[in-house]
């Protein structure tokens, strides 16, 4: 892995640059493997190799393929570097040795999620416990952040469309998408799946790797797909602007709602437990309906990102083309 | 010696999240500031994952009978973690192909001296007044 | 409901964001967001009431007691904070329909007020946190809907700007969450009252010192303090107008009540002024960014420039405050952001009003403006005032107790050095001042009309605030000096 990152650091051809990092983002997922972080590996493999690749491909393409010379010479920057990592490693003399079992980690907060949380959640993937139940606050932050940034993509790369532009779009896609014939076929019989797939490690969280976030991108995975082979206006048909814009912000509401539920019976925010008259059936209910919303927003936002990328490619396409 | 067998572990994420640093800081061109922005942060994710293993444990997944489970807590943050960085690297690209349009560059030099440029011949028009 | 203020306090702005979008036309988006930014400015009224009653209030979050879920705990000191983000948030908000009509593309407003609220939700978020992770979380969603923000600025160094922010924003993040980690490690625990308790059997470690050294950092970054500071004045020149008023007032703020929460609260007094020579690099580096980033606001072109410097060197007071370790240094500084917040709310909201009439914020488009905008003009030179420190303002309160609580150290040495600072103020104000009274209107301009009253009411409301505070003492004083005690109080 140092090697890539050498290699990142070294090659100046950006579309190689942006290929090496997705396989940086793979073999961390294979680490994780390792390391028996499996909820953790499935989500670097789709979203940090996956569709980060995916956007800065997409970056990429509009903004050129290689890097300038720099002009000034790294000796603060590798004087920084040098600092902070040596700290860093002064910093690591008094850590507990890695994998001993008696270091504070494992022993203040970890042993009620390990052997408690079967009897007080019922859910065997205590990744899928802690995340949704005991820490579920967090997990609503981090939806929100998600969210955020759609907002944010949306504020800077939207564009109002006008029927001019369209028109040359639609001319651009019909064109180039004639020639991938083979793609088309394979892509549309495997997309089915992939959505199925999706919906499994959607409600399936509970027993074995997956949940919200996992099933959200693989979702947006099959979408996007879609989009790169038949055109992003046949996309937009399907899944229109203000109907994705919608779901995303259902997603948080929904998780919110749960909150709210439970404030008004009488528990706290986000206490399942009161959702049902037995509470452990409270809790499966509470986690399955946030990890939904999670799982909206996340696909939504991801579907929005991707296709606010490809609608500004377009338009400077479109706009190119007009300026000839 | 077991101290480096214990800790060579943590030395070589941290030289990880060097390289990272360092791409972020020396390189002009905005895309590989983001680049090195990613392998900075999945390698602080990595560490904090070193950190929940447990030697001769498994996955955090009950199953009957297995009494020595790798830490869940870290994996939960980890994945909040995940997925604020990818949050982070979408705006940043987005900044980007922003910065192209209205610069024409992507190189941190060159905006910079546009910038600079701009001041210059904005007093030079302020002065014919 | 009165048991879940805590938590309503976030959960207001935070699902208002959302329903914005669901919502649609600008103008209803814009009454529904002033809605939710009071109910959580009333809201964080309530909660300093109570606790200034009854002391610490402790919420559990999903019904899991502590540290195995996520707490949150309000005392003096961040419902103190709390109060002025919201305050200052609801006041901003009533001239920001009229402000944006002319700095964002109709298109995107219904997308700018979520970010606000976004924003607005972030940074109640780690106010309210007793959670060291839910702090990086909530710290992600304030910073990530600062830059959109930001980025939203007409000129194009305004995306400039965001992206340098981006980068140095997330390299503090990433510290912060480093530092985490490394707390994490050797005590097993995140919520901070838990990390209190745990932290002073494993101080000595290199591993803890490290893990304060990059959690400050990542810290200090947002806070702008000298060095660090390179990001905020592209950041606050170029944002939309409305947005610079409401980042000026606040987010600094937040980074300077992580600082204190975790040297004092967490790591403890003896941790982190005994063992590192935290002290005397505070008021170095205070110092340095008070004299360093006056003095080059004195050059400025742009006002808004200027008064983005002159906001680094705020920063630096407060810095100097808490370099001081005592009771006393600490409720100067909290004083100080109290003030600092009515100071600059103020003057950038006027500038604000300025953008909307005139279209430029540099010093020589000033010129005559004293006669045809009288009340914003007289409103910035209330604010100069105060950031001056002249009797009757607020500024003057902030100063005064500084200089108080230097003296009480014995350093005469530096009380001299925070009046000298005072005069550099003298020196930026004075040329803004100069221009818009004493020189005459550009020929050949159109004359401009007064700032109409969406901007008049906001801006006068916290100019009164200004002058109220600066001679009825009473609240801020009494609240800063209860968060401070509370704070050393935890200490052992």
């Amino acid at each position: 892995m140092v090697g890539i990152a050498l290699a990142v650091n070294q090659i100046k051809d950006m579309f190689a640059v942006v290929m090496l990092a997705g396989i940086y983002g793979l073999v961390s997922a294979s680490f994780f493997v390792a390391m028996d972080a499996v909820d953790v590996a499935f989500t670097e493999a789709s979203v940090g190799a996956g569709i980060s690749t995916l956007l800065m491909l997409t970056t990429v393409a509009m903004t050129g393929r290689t890097e300038h010379e720099a002009s000034h010479k790294p000796l603060l920057a590798l004087l920084v570097v040098t600092i902070t990592g040596g700290l860093l490693i002064y910093g690591t003399f008094d850590m507990p040795y890695f994998g001993s079992a008696d270091a504070p980690v494992h022993n203040h907060v970890a042993p009620r999620y390990i052997f408690d949380s079967m009897k007080e959640i019922g859910v065997p993937n205590m990744v899928t416990s802690v995340l949704a139940s005991y820490r579920g606050f967090d997990t609503f932050g981090e939806v929100t952040v998600i969210f955020t940034a759609g907002i944010g993509v949306l504020a800077l790369l939207s564009v109002v469309r006008r029927p001019k532009t369209d028109a040359a779009v639609e001319a651009i896609n019909d064109s180039m998408h004639e020639k991938h014939l083979i793609l088309r076929v394979v892509i549309k019989t495997m997309i089915p799946f992939i959505l199925l797939y999706a919906f499994y490690v959607q409600f399936h969280g509970d027993y074995g790797p997956g949940g919200g976030f996992q099933a959200g991108v693989i979702f947006a995975a099959a979408i996007i797909m879609y989009a790169l082979l038949f055109g992003l206006s046949a996309a937009r048909r399907v899944i229109t602007q203000p109907v994705v814009q919608l779901l995303s912000a259902i997603g948080v509401l929904l998780y919110g709602s749960v909150g709210f539920v439970s404030m008004l019976n009488g528990g706290s925010f986000l206490d399942y437990s009161v959702l049902s008259a037995d509470p452990i059936a409270g809790q499966h209910l509470g986690i399955l309906l946030i990890e939904l919303g999670v799982g909206l927003t996340v696909a939504s936002v991801m579907i929005i990102i991707f296709f606010s990328f490809s609608a500004r490619s377009e338009y400077q396409q479109a706009n190119k083309g007009e300026s000839l | 010696m077991t101290m480096i067998l214990g800790l060579y572990n943590y030395w070589i994420v941290i030289v990880l999240m060097m390289i990272g640093f360092y791409i972020i800081i020396s390189h002009g061109h905005l895309i590989k500031k983001i680049i090195g922005l990613n392998i900075f942060q999945t390698s602080v994710f990595i560490f904090y994952i070193s950190v929940g293993k447990v030697e001769g444990a498994t996955a955090p997944i009950w199953q009957e009978g297995i009494l020595l489970y790798s830490n869940p807590l870290p994996h939960v943050l980890i994945l909040t973690a995940i997925v604020v960085g990818i949050a982070t690297t979408a705006l940043g690209l987005a900044l980007i192909v922003r910065i192209k349009e209205a610069y024409g560059s992507v190189d941190e030099d060159e905006i910079q001296s546009m910038d600079n440029q701009d001041v210059i011949s904005q007093e030079k028009e302020h002065q014919q007044c | 409901m009165l048991a879940h203020l805590p938590i309503l306090q976030v959960i207001v702005p935070l699902m208002a964001a959302p329903t914005c979008l669901i919502l649609r036309k600008p103008k209803l988006v814009w009454l529904f967001t002033l809605l939710a930014s009071s109910l959580a400015f009333i809201i964080s009224i309530l909660l300093l009431q109570q606790v200034m009653q009854t002391g610490t209030i402790s919420y559990e979050l999903g019904g899991w007691s502590p540290p195995w879920g996520i707490e949150y705990r309000i005392d003096q000191l961040n419902a103190f904070i709390a109060l002025i983000i919201s305050g200052v948030s609801t006041v901003v908000l009533l001239a920001a329909q009229t402000s944006i009509e002319k700095e964002i593309p109709q298109e995107k407003q219904t997308l700018f007020y979520i970010l606000y609220l976004l924003s607005l939700t972030g940074m109640l978020g780690i106010l309210t946190t007793g959670d060291a992770f839910n702090v990086f979380v909530f710290l992600e969603i304030s910073s990530l809907s600062a830059y959109s923000l930001i980025a939203l600025g007409k000129d194009r160094r305004a995306l400039w700007a965001s992206f340098q922010y981006l980068i140095m924003g997330t390299i503090g993040a990433t510290f912060i969450l480093i530092g985490i980690g490394l707390m994490y490690q050797m005590t097993g625990t995140l919520n901070m009252a838990d990390l209190a308790t745990r932290l002073p059997e494993v101080a000595e470690s290199r591993t803890i010192t490290t893990a304060y050294v990059f959690f400050i950092v990542g810290v200090c970054l947002k806070l702008a303090l000298f060095p660090l500071h390179f990001w905020l004045p592209n950041a606050y020149t170029y944002a939309p107008s409305i947005v610079t008023a409401f980042f000026a007032a606040t987010s600094t703020k937040v980074a300077a009540y992580l600082l204190i929460r975790f040297t004092f609260s967490i790591f403890g007094i003896s941790f982190s002024f005994t063992t590192l020579p935290m002290e005397t690099l505070f008021l170095i580096l205070g110092l340095l960014g008070i004299f360093i980033a006056s003095t080059v606001a004195i050059y400025q072109d742009n006002i808004k420039h200027v008064f983005a410097y002159s906001s680094v060197a705020q920063v630096g007071y407060m810095i100097v405050g808490f370099s001081l370790s005592t009771h006393a240094g600490l409720t100067a500084m909290l004083l100080h952001m109290f003030n600092h917040a009515l100071m600059k709310g103020a003057l950038f909201l006027a500038l604000a009003a300025i953008v909307y009439r005139v279209g430029s914020t540099r010093i020589a488009d000033f010129q005559g403006l004293g006669r045809q905008m009288p009340l914003t003009m007289a409103a910035i030179v209330v604010g100069g005032l105060s950031l001056i420190g002249v009797p009757l303002t607020v500024g003057f309160v902030s100063k005064w107790y500084l200089v108080v609580a230097v003296i009480e150290k014995g350093w005469w040495w530096l009380a001299g050095l925070v009046l000298l600072g005072s005069l550099l103020a003298v020196i930026y104000v004075w040329r803004i001042v100069e221009t818009a009274y004493f020189k005459a209107p550009i020929a050949g301009r159109h004359p401009v009309k007064e700032a109409p009253m969406a901007f008049l009411v906001p801006v006068w409301l916290l100019v009164s605030a200004n002058v109220y505070f600066g001679i009825d003492t009473r609240l801020s004083v009494e609240v800063a000096t209860a968060a401070a005690k509370s704070v050393f109080g935890v200490v052992q």
